[in-house]
């Protein structure tokens, strides 16, 4: 696909705290591999993601995704391959360390503590933070992002629905104040009205600066947010572009479109 | 009604020792799913450390009122760093193990400290010096005296604080996030081994004071205290449903008191047949008729799920 670098409509005027647009992209992934138990789910993938901007990773089920998403997290380590964040190569980085770094992966089944209260959840985003103030700051703007949690807030969150329990992991991943926010399949198993809400909230996020890689096997919904899309494919990207672009390929249409 | 009130009180000075070291296994097995079975060794640890660390500072002259808390101090930081050492070396090896590897090697680790103990300390039975005047007091007909006193409220000051730690602090948060999900937990920027380490940090810590109030309480120390009382806390903490310290603490009050009034009573219900020796079979009963009747627990309801 071509490289047309139209500013998105979706960014505000903010990238990311007011900081000067750079040319280095904020994550780079340089053939990346990774197998686990004997399975090699990603073999040789290069994306990046620029400071601001929404990328969307789509394809089909068993196409690599989450695995992919995994490994930036640290969850899983890479056969080869380099993942390089702000600058940073994080071959040694622990999946804890890199929450502290500015990374954040809402995972696949969204993992809200269900024992813990809506509130404590928040704060276990804010666990690598100390200052009290702006945490509570945070919480406030949480509370304010998504109201639902508001009424919720001393509530165990595995009495919260599907979409709500989508909003606090999001919220959650948001207390860390991240400078990546990773998302992974945010509309799955949520009736279409909440994943018009969630999708919302995450073009609300993107417009304030946040740089966000969004996973989903929705290709349509996810490439409309989007700014640029990846698509994968057996552990491989076959096909990079603008979403726009992507939208009207006949290949995606014919494989993720349904038409 | 004096002999009622007696056993009451034995049972709640048994029962909140087994309440301490019951804690120890479920925190264990509510974050790892481990049953330690090395625990009750860890127990025995703090009190011959103590034990000696008391013994040491009479010798040297330092008061019994400063040697008693010292010497506790010592023991806790002692068992504290052998809980971390099993860990370490025992368990985090094989973490992603099947679950019965673990399991035998906590009762290897379990032998390893007996041995070890009984190669320090000896086979013989220590006997705790008498360092302060334990009085005894009369309530209604029963008799308590200053260390049972001391027992009860030291380990409801424990289990209060551990309370607060595990509720209301960001350790405690962090540490039931990882009892519940640890990859959760690491996205949440958790070192969770580090959770880990402190969560048998706290159970041994917590054993040690009670291995010391054991000793304390029946005079003796012994290198094998610590396997019959392994067991029987970890029958409380089964029986108030293992991974939930509410249960653990309730488990332990109730075996204690299960076993007191069983032990008080049993000679009249068989009339004389059986004596107060049968003690120790009540709390076998109740862990075998918890098995069979409701293997989560009184407070558990997790065991389904994890087993």
């Amino acid at each position: 696909m071509n490289k047309r670098s139209a500013p998105s409509p979706l960014k505000g005027e903010g990238w990311g705290g007011g900081e000067k647009p750079v040319d280095r992209p904020l994550l780079e992934i340089h053939g990346l591999q990774v197998a686990y138990s004997g399975i090699h789910a990603v073999k040789g993938v290069d994306f990046h993601v620029a400071p601001g901007e929404l990328v969307a990773l789509i394809g089909s089920n068993g196409a690599g995704k989450t695995t992919t998403l995994k490994t930036l997290a640290g969850l899983l380590s890479p056969a080869s391959g380099q993942v390089i964040f702000d600058g940073k190569n994080l071959a040694k980085a622990a999946a804890h360390q890199r929450v502290a770094m500015g990374m954040a992966l809402v995972p696949e089944g969204r993992g809200v503590f269900a024992r813990l209260s809506v509130a404590e959840n928040l704060l276990m985003g804010a666990y690598c933070r100390s200052n009290q103030t702006e945490i509570s700051d945070d919480l406030a703007r949480m509370y304010d992002l998504f109201p639902r949690l508001v009424e919720r807030r001393d509530q165990l969150a595995g009495t919260l629905s599907g979409g709500e329990q989508q909003m606090l992991a999001m919220a959650r991943a948001l207390m860390s104040r991240p400078r990546l926010l990773m998302l992974d399949e945010p509309s799955m198993g949520l009736a279409p009205l909440m994943v018009k809400k969630i999708f919302a909230t995450i073009q609300d996020v993107a417009a304030q600066g946040m740089s966000i890689l969004l996973v989903e096997q929705n290709a349509r919904l996810a490439l409309q947010v989007a700014a640029r899309g990846y698509v994968m494919e057996g552990g491989a990207i076959t096909l990079s572009g603008e979403s726009s672009d992507l939208l009207g390929s006949d290949a995606v249409q014919r494989a993720y479109l349904g038409g | 009604m004096e002999i009622f009130l007696q056993q009451i009180i034995n049972g709640l000075v048994q029962g909140s020792v087994y309440a301490l070291v019951a804690l120890g296994y479920t925190m264990v097995y509510g974050i790892l799913g481990l049953i330690n079975f090395a625990h009750g060794e860890v127990v025995m640890t703090g009190a011959m450390l103590a034990l000696s660390a008391l013994t040491a500072l009479i010798g040297w002259g330092v008061s019994p009122l400063l040697a008693l808390p010292v010497s506790l101090m010592l023991a806790m930081a002692g068992c504290m760093a052998l809980g971390y050492g099993i860990e370490r070396i025992a368990y985090r090896p094989l973490r992603h193990a099947p679950r019965l590897a673990p399991l035998i090697t906590a009762i290897g680790v379990s032998i390893v400290l007996q041995n070890l103990a009984m190669m320090i300390w000896g086979r013989e039975y220590h006997a705790f010096p008498q360092l302060i005047i334990n009085r005894p007091h009369l309530i209604f007909g029963a008799i308590i005296n200053d260390i049972q006193i001391i027992i009860v409220v030291m380990a409801i000051g424990l289990m209060a604080g551990l309370m607060v730690v595990v509720h209301r602090t960001r350790l405690g948060r962090a540490m039931r996030a990882v009892a519940e999900n640890q990859h959760a937990a690491q996205l949440m920027g958790v070192d969770v081994n580090r959770v880990i380490s402190i969560t048998f940090m706290i159970g041994s810590a917590l054993a040690a004071v009670a291995g010391l109030m054991v000793s304390a309480n029946y005079g003796l120390a012994h290198y094998y205290m610590g396997f019959l009382l392994g067991l029987k806390a970890f029958t409380a903490a089964v029986l108030g449903g293992i991974g939930n310290l509410r249960g653990a603490m309730l488990g332990g009050l109730l075996l204690g008191l299960i076993e007191s009034l069983g032990a008080g009573y049993i000679g009249d219900i068989t009339g004389g047949f059986m004596g107060s020796q049968y003690q120790d079979v009540f709390a076998f009963l109740v862990l075998i008729a918890v098995l069979v009747f409701r293997p989560s627990g009184l407070l558990g309801e997790r065991l389904a799920e994890r087993a």
